[in-house]
């Protein structure tokens, strides 16, 4: 197993005070609590920032790792010392708001013979097991129609001998079309295993997270794309078709349109009870003036139509 | 690696989904005293059913344990965790309109 630096961890001093130490994990909980924060890594750092602080805070726990001493890098290959923990005694301690099972093997050899909590079956101890959270990205197509996907979990499995190994399971989950962002799927029964004789088994919740698309934007159950079209069609009118998730629809660009102007395909979104829209804005593209005849026309446009873009701007030119 | 090959059909907490307080006490794992302080700070919104029971939607789910998990590891009370939550709701939304508007 891999050493932690739990004063790395929290960017904090190796003689850092407890009060140092406090305000450093509250900081630290607000940046990267999953709740919170959007970082790729929250959920990682916040528990590794839970574990740090479950040992730093605690004087004694503190002091024993400490006693490993200082010349361990972060990440270095790891042995607890044969004799470790004969003179502390931190089944005083407790584990406290951090959940426990979450925490790196690193902290289990060194503090996790001491546990009184669940790793030690003994006499009809039952307890539900652990709901489970991950996260699914799909992408927007995906969506639309509704897909079949794989997930895999790890799980953290208890074996006979009281230690944790993680367990990897892969299960094939039914996403229905319409999903949107953020919505979650529960799939009772599917989380963590019951510790005992007949205790249930917890709960897995998927939450769902759309793949950027090369081409769609989707805020709730409405789609947005920007449609190019040129100045001609813009200005007298055009029948155009536009890609939507559900394929290709003909669209009137009215005429008169201007670049920005948004126009609404209904039901043409995300499907579902309530079916969300494609909102189509339009922005105009000039063909460049290369040959000599296009260079001609866009003279002869400019001789025959008065026109001043800039009349708002009150400039002189 | 254990494979499984059957194809799970969980249920999609949207909108459409209605639980009672008895039921969203039972999925959360919480008692009703939890879910009624949470109402009481304006963080979960249940409809009034014709019967003068409360309905939760799927959605209130997840804000139970949002609220919670906050409460928890960050120690803040309860008018702040719904303060929290109604300016992360926020946030969320103005970023799907800035990645609308970034590529206008």
């Amino acid at each position: 197993m891999e050493y932690k630096d739990y004063y790395k961890i929290m960017g904090v001093q190796r003689d850092a005070s407890q009060d140092d130490i406090k305000r450093a994990y509250r900081k630290l909980a607000r940046k990267y609590h999953p709740d919170v924060s959007k970082e790729a890594d929250a959920e990682e750092r916040f528990k590794e920032l839970g574990e740090a602080y479950e040992v730093l805070k605690d004087p004694q726990k503190r002091q024993a790792y400490d006693q490993l001493g200082r010349d361990w890098k972060h990440g270095q290959q790891f042995r607890p010392p044969p004799d470790w923990a004969s003179g502390f005694d931190f089944s005083g301690g407790g584990f406290t708001q951090a959940d426990a099972s979450q925490f790196s093997d690193f902290f289990e050899s060194l503090f996790g013979g001491f546990r009184s909590d669940y790793s030690t079956h003994r006499g009809g101890f039952r307890a539900r097991g652990e709901d489970l959270h991950a996260r699914l990205r799909i992408s927007l197509e995906e969506a639309y129609h509704g897909t079949t996907r794989e997930v895999s979990l790890n799980l953290p499995a208890d074996s006979d001998h009281g230690s944790r190994r993680q367990q990897q399971r892969t299960l094939k989950v039914r996403v229905p079309k319409g999903i949107k962002r953020g919505q979650r799927i529960r799939l009772a029964g599917e989380g963590g295993r019951g510790f005992g004789a007949g205790a249930p088994p917890g709960d897995l919740y998927l939450e769902v997270d759309f793949e950027p698309h090369h081409l769609f934007q989707c805020e709730g159950q409405d789609i947005f794309l920007n449609v190019p079209v040129a100045p001609w069609e813009a200005a007298l009118g055009a029948e155009i078709s536009v890609p939507t998730l559900g394929g290709e629809v003909d669209m009137k660009v009215p005429p008169g349109s201007q670049s920005g102007h948004k126009l609404r395909l209904k039901k043409r979104g995300l499907p579902g009870n309530l079916a969300g829209d494609q909102i189509v804005t339009l922005r105009i593209e000039t063909p460049p003036a290369v040959t000599k005849a296009a260079r001609e026309a866009y003279q002869h446009l400019a001789e025959a139509v008065p026109f001043n873009p800039r009349e708002r701007l009150a400039t002189s030119k | 690696m254990k494979y499984e090959q059957e194809i799970r059909i969980g249920i999609l907490l949207d909108d459409s989904v209605e639980l009672t307080l008895k039921e969203i006490c039972h999925t959360c794992h919480v008692s009703a005293d939890v879910v009624l302080d949470l109402v009481d700070a304006g963080i979960l919104d249940p409809v009034n059913s014709e019967r003068g029971e409360w309905w939760f939607s799927g959605h209130a789910i997840e804000r139970i344990e949002r609220a919670l998990n906050l409460q928890r590891d960050l120690d803040i009370n309860l008018a702040g965790v719904a303060l929290v939550l109604d300016l992360l709701d926020e946030i969320e939304h103005l970023r799907e309109r800035v990645q609308i508007l970034e590529i206008e």
